[in-house]
C-alpha cells in the first residue's frame, strides 16, 4: 500500500523547491485574453535567475480558472498576497522588474474596487473573493492543474488512500449521507441515497459515471474544476467506485470543452502511472479503470438517461424510468450518475467528516454551492458561496452590483429549466426549496444579471427558442409543444400578440410540464411561467400597447437621427453594417427604416448623442 | 465549392473504424474522427461505416448524425466561425455581432458556408467563457467581448491574409 503522507510530504518538498510561484490564469477565459503569451514572456524573464533578489528560483505555475474571467489575464503571487487584473504581455516585464525584483507593486495593474475605483493591495480584500467559501473550487487557480504533483501537495488522493485502507465501503455511504450532500447538477436528489441505491446490487459488473454535459447556456463551473482540479474530480470517482463496488467508469464531456478534454486526458494518464487509478490502486486489489466519452452537442444529454444512451452510441434519447440507472443503466448495468461538482465535494467530505460538511449552509441543503455570476453585473465570474447565502449578497457584495450603474431587474437562475427572480426575492435564501417555492430552481447555478434594459419576454422567447431546438423530439408534448410556446411568443415579441395569447401560453405551458417524459419538457416551460407571473405588464405593453418597455424587440423599435443635432461627419454611416444610414458629407444623415436591422451600433457610434431611439 | 462532395478515401475510414474497435458503441467518436478529415461528413463515409460495422445500419448512422448539432452534413469553410449565442452572450448582444457577420460575408437566409467556402457560420449555445460575453470563436481561437466593429476587423485580418497568399 501506498503511504500517501509520504508522498504528500514529498511533493510539498518539490513545491518548496520552486521558489517564488507565481500564479498565471490557464483557464479558458484568460487563455483567449492571451494568457499563453504572458506565460511565455514570465518563463523567459525568469530564466534569469541573478535578477531575482529575495528568491533563488522562479517558477511561473499555469493554473485552472480562478472564477474571475471577466479581469483576465489574472497574475496572482501568493506570497506577496497581491493579485494583477488584465496583464498584457505588455505588462510583464513591469511587474518584473518593479514587483518580483524591487518590491514596489504596479499599482495600475491592480484591481480596483466598482464602487470606489480604490486600488486593492491585498487579495483577501477583494470583495469578489472575500465573501466566497471556496470547497469544491478551492484549489482551481492556486495548482498546476496539469500536475499530479501539485495536486497530491494539497491533499489529492488522501481521502482515496483513507478509503481503501479502512476498507468498509458502507461507511463511505453513511458518511455521504450523514454530510447532506444533494446532487448538484439541477435536481437535488440525495447523493447518499442514490450511492445507496446501486450499491444495492453490488456483485455484479457495475459503472460510475461523471455527467460533465454541462449544457445550461451561462453556467461553467463543471467546467472550471475539469480544466482547473481534474484530479479532485477523478478521486471523487474512484471513492465512488469503492463504495458501490464498480471497476469501470466514464467521463462524459461536452465537445465544447477541449481544454477540460485535454487536461482530464492528461490527469487520467498521470493517475494511472502513479497507480492511483487503474489496476489494483495503491496496491490494494481494488481496481477502477476510467474512459472519457466526447459529447458531440446535445443539451439533452444532460438528461442521465439520454446521457447513457450518448454513451453507448445512439441518439441521445432519454429513456423512461423506471428501471433507473441505478438498477438498470450503461449497457443494462447497475450505474451511479452525479453531477462534476457533486463527485468534487466527496474527497473533501471524507477528509473532513460529514459534520464538517452538514455545518454549512442551510436546514435541508448543505454544504456550498458554486454559481456562475454572468449578464449585466460588474464582476462576473465563478463563485462558491454557503447554501443559503441570499441573492443580495450574491450579487451586491460578491457581484459588486449592476453594470454602468443600471437598475437590477431580475435575475435567471438554473438556465433554460429555471425561472427568473425579481427584487423581491433578493433577500431569498438560496437553497433547493426556497427557489423551488419561488417558481425557479438551483439547476446547476447559472446566474444570469439583468437590468433595467432587457425585455423580458423577449429573454422568455430566447429560451423557449432554445428548448426548442434541443427537445429530443420523442414525446410529442415536449416536441410539439415548445414549438407552438416559441410561435406565440415571436408573435408577441413582433408587435402582433393578442391578450387570448397569454392564456394559450400558460394553457401549453401545463400541458408540456405534465406531459413530458424527462427534465427538459417537465422543465421547458419555466421562463414562460415565471416571466408571466413576475412581468405580465411587459407581456401586456406589448399586446395592447405594441411598446416593448426595455427598447429592446426591434420590430417596435424605431431610431432615427435628430437633424439638428447630427453635424454629419458620417461615422454613423460607416459604423452601420447594413448600409442603412444615407447622407453627404457635413450634411445631417437619414436611417433607412427598411433596412435598418435596429443593432444601435450607430447609436453607440455617434459622437454628438444626434441619434435616439424610441 | 459548396455543395461539391469531396472524394472519399475509404482507407481513411478503415483506419478510423480499427480505432474503434468496429465496435458501435463508439459510432459517436467514429463520426467525430470522420469530420476532422473532412470537416463535415461526407454521405459515402456515412454509409460506408453502417455496411461496416455490426449492429449498425446507414440509417442508424444518419439517425446519430442528424441528432447531435457538432455533426453537419454539409461542407464547412476553411475558417469555421461560432458565435455564441448563450444567455450570457444573449444579453450581452451577441445577435448584432452575429448579424454582422451575416451582412459581411453575404449570409443571407440561415446560409451556412461562403460561395468561396472560406467561411462557415454556426450558432452554438454556451461555449462556457461567459465571463468574456459575447464571444466568438474562429477555427478554435476564443475571440472575447466581440462587438459589430470588432469582428468586422477580424474578418478583414482573415480575408487580407487570404488573398496575401
Amino acid at each position: 500500500m501506498i503511504d500517501i503522507i509520504e508522498e504528500q510530504n514529498k511533493a510539498q518538498e518539490h513545491i518548496k523547491q520552486q521558489g517564488l510561484r507565481v500564479l498565471v490564469c490557464a483557464g479558458t477565459g484568460c487563455v483567449a485574453n492571451g494568457s499563453l503569451k504572458v506565460i511565455e514572456k514570465f518563463k523567459e524573464l525568469g530564466a534569469n535567475v541573478s535578477a531575482l533578489t529575495d528568491y533563488d528560483k522562479m517558477t511561473i505555475v499555469p493554473t485552472g480558472c480562478h472564477g474571475f474571467c471577466e479581469q483576465g489575464v489574472l497574475v496572482i503571487i501568493p506570497d506577496k498576497h497581491v493579485t494583477y487584473v488584465k496583464v498584457k504581455v505588455e505588462d510583464v516585464e513591469e511587474i518584473f522588474e518593479s514587483h518580483i525584483k524591487n518590491g514596489t507593486p504596479v499599482e495600475r495593474l491592480l484591481y480596483k474596487d466598482p464602487k470606489t475605483n480604490e486600488a486593492i493591495h491585498k487579495n483577501d480584500d477583494i470583495n469578489f473573493y472575500a465573501k466566497q467559501t471556496r470547497t469544491a473550487l478551492k484549489n482551481c487557480g492556486k495548482i498546476n492543474a496539469e500536475s499530479l504533483e501539485e495536486a497530491i501537495s494539497v491533499r489529492g488522493y488522501e481521502a482515496l488512500a483513507k478509503v481503501i485502507t479502512e476498507n468498509n465501503p458502507d461507511n463511505v455511504i453513511d458518511t455521504i449521507t450523514k454530510s447532506g450532500l444533494r446532487g448538484r447538477g439541477g435536481g437535488g436528489f440525495p447523493t447518499g441515497m442514490k450511492w445507496k441505491f446501486t450499491a444495492a446490487n453490488r456483485g455484479g459488473k457495475s459503472y460510475v459515471v461523471c455527467n460533465g454535459d454541462e449544457g445550461d447556456p451561462g453556467a461553467f463551473m463543471d467546467r472550471s474544476v475539469m480544466e482547473g482540479d481534474p484530479h479532485k474530480l477523478l478521486e471523487g470517482m474512484a471513492i465512488a467506485a469503492f463504495a458501490i463496488g464498480a471497476d469501470e467508469g466514464y467521463i462524459y464531456v461536452r465537445a465544447e470543452y477541449p481544454l477540460a478534454i485535454k487536461r482530464l486526458r492528461k490527469a487520467i494518464a498521470d493517475a494511472e502511472e502513479r497507480h492511483f487509478l487503474g489496476e489494483n490502486i495503491m496496491g490494494s486489489d481494488f481496481s477502477f479503470t476510467l474512459h472519457i466519452k466526447e459529447g458531440a452537442g446535445a443539451f439533452v444529454c444532460g438528461e442521465e438517461t439520454a446521457l447513457i444512451a450518448s454513451i453507448e452510441g445512439e441518439r441521445g434519447m432519454p429513456r423512461p424510468k423506471p428501471p433507473f440507472p441505478a438498477n438498470k443503466g450503461l449497457f443494462g448495468r447497475p450505474t451511479l450518475i452525479n453531477n462534476v461538482e457533486t463527485l468534487a465535494n466527496v474527497p473533501l467530505i471524507i477528509l473532513n467528516g460529514a459534520d464538517w460538511f452538514a455545518s454549512m449552509g442551510c436546514d435541508t441543503s448543505k454544504g456550498t454551492k458554486t454559481f456562475a455570476l454572468t449578464g449585466e453585473v460588474n464582476n462576473t465570474g465563478l463563485i462558491e458561496v454557503p447554501m443559503g447565502t441570499t441573492l443580495r449578497q450574491i450579487i451586491f457584495d460578491i457581484g459588486g452590483g449592476i453594470r454602468g450603474g443600471k437598475k437590477f431587474k431580475a435575475v435567471q437562475i438554473g438556465g433554460p429549466s429555471g425561472g427568473c427572480l425579481t427584487e423581491e426575492h433578493l433577500d431569498i435564501s438560496m437553497d433547493y426549496d426556497s427557489l423551488i417555492k419561488a417558481g425557479a430552481m438551483v439547476g446547476s447555478g447559472g446566474l444570469v444579471v439583468m437590468a433595467e434594459d432587457t425585455c423580458m419576454v423577449e429573454v422568455a422567447r430566447f429560451f423557449m427558442n432554445f428548448t426548442k431546438n434541443e427537445s429530443c423530439g420523442k414525446c410529442v408534448p415536449c416536441r410539439e409543444g415548445t414549438k407552438n410556446m416559441l410561435k406565440i411568443l415571436e408573435k408577441i415579441v413582433k408587435g402582433k400578440g393578442e391578450m387570448s395569447d397569454l392564456d394559450k401560453l400558460e394553457e401549453l405551458a401545463h400541458t408540456v410540464k405534465d406531459g413530458s417524459l424527462c427534465g427538459l419538457g417537465k422543465t421547458a416551460p419555466n421562463p414562460v411561467l415565471s416571466t408571466l407571473k413576475y412581468f405580465k405588464d411587459e407581456y401586456i405593453a406589448h399586446i395592447k400597447d405594441h411598446k416593448c418597455p426595455a427598447g429592446v424587440c426591434s420590430a417596435m423599435k424605431k431610431i432615427t437621427i435628430n437633424a439638428d443635432l447630427c453635424k454629419g461627419c458620417t461615422k454613423c454611416a460607416r459604423t452601420c453594417p447594413v448600409g442603412a444610414i444615407e447622407g453627404t458629407v457635413k450634411n445631417p444623415h437619414k436611417i433607412n427604416q427598411e433596412k435598418c436591422i435596429k443593432c444601435e451600433a450607430c447609436l453607440n457610434a455617434c459622437p454628438f448623442k444626434a441619434i435616439s431611439k424610441e | 465549392m459548396t455543395g461539391s462532395t469531396v472524394s472519399i478515401d475509404f482507407k481513411t475510414i478503415d483506419e478510423i473504424l480499427e480505432s474503434c474497435n468496429y465496435s458501435k458503441q463508439y459510432l459517436i467518436a467514429m463520426l467525430q474522427k470522420v469530420q476532422e478529415v473532412y470537416k463535415y461528413l461526407p454521405e459515402e463515409a456515412m454509409t460506408y461505416i453502417g455496411e461496416k460495422v455490426d449492429g449498425l445500419s446507414p440509417a442508424t448512422v444518419y439517425g446519430v448524425a442528424t441528432f447531435y448539432a457538432q455533426f453537419s452534413l454539409e461542407p464547412k469553410g476553411k475558417y469555421e466561425i461560432k458565435v455564441c449565442d448563450g444567455t450570457a452572450c444573449h444579453v450581452r448582444g451577441s445577435m448584432p455581432v452575429l448579424n454582422a457577420i451575416r451582412e459581411k460575408l453575404n449570409l443571407k437566409d440561415n446560409k451556412i458556408t461562403t460561395d468561396d467556402g472560406l467561411f462557415s457560420l454556426e450558432i452554438v449555445s454556451c461555449l462556457g467563457a461567459c465571463g468574456l460575453a459575447p464571444v466568438c470563436v474562429i477555427n478554435e481561437k476564443v475571440y472575447p467581448q466581440m462587438t459589430s466593429d470588432a469582428i468586422s476587423i477580424v474578418l478583414d485580418t482573415l480575408l487580407k491574409e487570404e488573398r496575401g497568399n
